[in-house]
């Protein structure tokens, strides 16, 4: 796929940066404020996005990027797995909450609340990549 | 509470260990080729393990997330395993272990292979999760689970028909998904609560019959879909036999099972209750199934849509037996349920087998596989006859509890037209077995060779249950294994109580 003009690029570039460092803040403080690991992850993969539709990709590097996105999702799901598992396997329920709960309205509170953001954060910006990713290859192929 | 205190926490084991094994293998499948098989199987181990170890116990109930009830009234979501569910589980499971031992070798034709495991640990995972869940909208959710997964699985060769299949499935299977969860937004607006025993509790003290009448005809169109009962089944003879081998025994065997008839019959008996009307209409339905399956499927030469159509036929009779509603009729329709997860699996396996040899599924093409696939042809006959419901085998004794059931509750019709079908779908497996298996090898199949020892083990597996099952009615296992099933159902909103109280 080819890129957009030096401007676009330019601009997505400046503005990547930002979007990514927005989307970390709302994942991290999913707790706190509106917003969460699923909001948050599709901010963060918007950087990405903007990325890769402005500044173009090749096939060989756009394959690399798919898979790195597919184990990014699973290692996000698989964290959000190990983290309500570890309650089961303290002989309690699953989904417990072992943590402390800490101060409310501070940022290290809610016990493992804002570990499961992160976890839905790193799997939905990956899968929301690779969905992408994925319409960008069915457009290459389609005049077979 | 004492030991069942302990023994409760093992039924999320049973959604959660699939799930953390299909994650497991698309993480590890960069190590080495083999971890998929092993991560998947060593699963399933586990789980039947478990499943077995969980016979013989009272009703479980486990409060997700330790939401314990306040005042009586559930607040969290529960999971619920009794007798019904038990035997689900053993069907899922046992199933899903011999269909995986059976991929070892045959999944080597397609290309990733994780990505198949993960997706048929996921199907497990949703499958588990409705037969445990004891919340109306959580099994709504695992029904999702099990479906998506499946839609994926009928695509897998990513051939043209395949894909149509697997996208006729998909609109069929989202249609009734939508009539589904119409139903459950309905009891949701009368009721107030999703929880199945609670729903049950305040449907007794309102006489609330109208909007009940509705929602049993949503959730019969919409589980009529999913387990493709006779005006709802145009999706199935294309889904099924597009799936890989493996998949098609469990599309047939366990999910229109799992998804289709338990989770209708599970809200009807035990929640909703039914009335004459509702059981008059399923028979009927299940009777056209029943004649209709075995007609379509005679006219076939596609060696696997022969079978999805007896699927069709042979989920009448599961849901006869169960639908004339008397101890016996029941009995026989969840007996025939196990029974034909058996033979149904085994024969889509036997499918497999000769097309991993042939490379054909076309009847006409093929012919006198015996003298190269000695296996295959002999488990595929004892597969058939126990179809046809021939005496040793499993399908013999319960098509004749069923039939005997019919006879006892004076539905004389019913009774000869199940006789009537049995005999057609003899007719109908001949067909099969002289095309397939006996008569003359022809020119193109002559270096043909005998599947791998995996395909072999697990068809010999099922071709063994097939044989010995009908012990399941002697008295001590039928106690264990088929008895606390029928009861679940006869006892009918004694459900509600018996959850509510744990």
């Amino acid at each position: 796929m080819k890129g957009m003009t030096e401007i676009v690029k330019t601009i997505s570039r400046l503005l990547a940066g930002l979007i990514f460092f927005y989307g970390i803040y709302i994942v991290v403080f999913g707790h706190l404020t509106p917003g969460g690991g699923f909001a948050g992850g599709i901010v963060i993969s918007g950087a990405f996005i903007l990325l890769i539709i402005a500044n173009g990709i090749d096939e060989e590097k756009i394959n690399r990027v798919r898979e790195k996105a597919g184990f990014l999702e699973s290692s996000g799901i698989f964290l959000f797995w190990v983290i309500s598992t570890i309650g089961l396997c303290m002989g309690t329920f699953f989904f417990l909450n072992f943590l402390g709960k800490g101060k409310p309205l501070n940022i290290f509170s809610a016990g493992t609340v804002p570990l499961c953001n992160i976890a839905i954060g790193i799997e939905v910006s990956a899968a929301l990549c690779s969905i992408v990713i994925a319409f960008m290859l069915v457009k290459k192929g389609d005049k077979k | 509470m004492g030991s069942s205190s302990i023994t409760q926490y093992l039924l999320p084991v049973l959604v959660v260990l699939p799930l953390g094994g299909a994650l497991l293998i698309q993480l590890l499948k960069k190590v080495s080729k083999l971890i998929s098989d092993i991560i998947a199987n060593f699963i399933l181990v586990v789980l039947v393990v478990l499943v077995f170890s969980l016979l013989n116990n009272p009703v479980l109930v486990y409060k997700v997330g330790g939401w314990m009830p306040v005042k009586g009234i559930p607040v969290g979501i529960y999971l619920v395993l009794d007798g019904l569910s038990l035997l689900l589980l053993i069907i899922i499971n046992m199933i899903g272990l011999i269909s995986l031992i059976f991929s070892i070798s045959y999944m080597n034709k397609f290309t990733n292979k994780p990505l198949y495991y993960t997706l048929f640990l996921l199907m497990i995972t949703g499958m588990n999760g409705v037969v445990l869940s004891g919340d109306l909208f959580n099994i709504y959710v695992f029904l999702e689970v099990a479906a998506i997964a499946s839609y994926s699985l009928v695509a897998f060769g990513t051939e043209a028909d395949e894909l149509e299949a697997s996208f006729k499935y998909q609109v069929m299977g989202t249609v009734a998904s939508a009539f589904i969860l119409l139903g459950i937004i309905i009891i949701y607006s009368i009721t107030g609560t999703l929880n199945l025993a609670d729903i049950g509790r305040v449907l007794k003290d309102k006489a609330t019959e109208t909007p009940l009448i509705l929602t049993g005809i949503l959730f019969l169109v919409g589980f009529g879909l999913k387990g493709a009962m006779m005006p709802f089944h145009a999706w199935l003879p294309d889904a099924h036999p597009s799936a890989p081998a493996p998949i098609s025994a469990m599309l047939s065997g366990v999910l229109i099972k799992a998804i289709g008839i338990y989770v209708l019959v599970r809200i009807m008996f035990n929640v909703i209750g039914v009335t004459p009307i509702f059981s008059n209409m399923m028979l009927y339905i299940s009777a056209i199934s029943m004649t209709a399956g075995v007609f379509l499927a005679f006219a076939q030469w596609d060696f696997k849509r022969l079978l999805a159509y007896h699927s069709i036929s042979q989920m009448g009779y599961v849901m006869l037996g169960i639908w004339l509603m008397t101890p016996l009729g029941i009995l026989g329709g969840l007996f025939h349920m196990l029974n034909h997860s058996v033979f149904k699996s085994l024969l889509f396996l036997n499918s497999g087998a000769v097309v991993y040899g042939t490379g054909s599924r076309q009847l006409k093409r093929l012919g006198g596989l015996n003298q190269k696939m000695p296996v295959t042809g002999g488990t595929s006959l004892i597969a058939s006859m126990s179809i046809a419901g021939l005496p040793p085998f499993n399908g013999f004794w319960s098509k004749l509890i069923i039939i005997m059931a019919c006879i006892q509750s004076h539905h004389f019709f019913l009774a000869a037209l199940a006789v009537l079908v049995s005999i057609m779908t003899l007719v109908s497996f001949l067909k099969v077995q002289r095309y397939a298996f006996f008569g003359e090898l022809k020119q193109a199949s002559k270096d043909i060779k005998e599947v791998p020892f995996a395909m072999c083990f697990s068809m010999i597996l099922l071709a063994f249950l097939c044989t010995t099952m009908g012990v399941l009615l002697f008295p001590g296992a039928k106690e264990l294994f088929i008895d606390p099933a029928v009861n679940v159902l006869l006892n009918g909103k004694g459900y509600i109580s018996l959850v509510l109280s744990r």
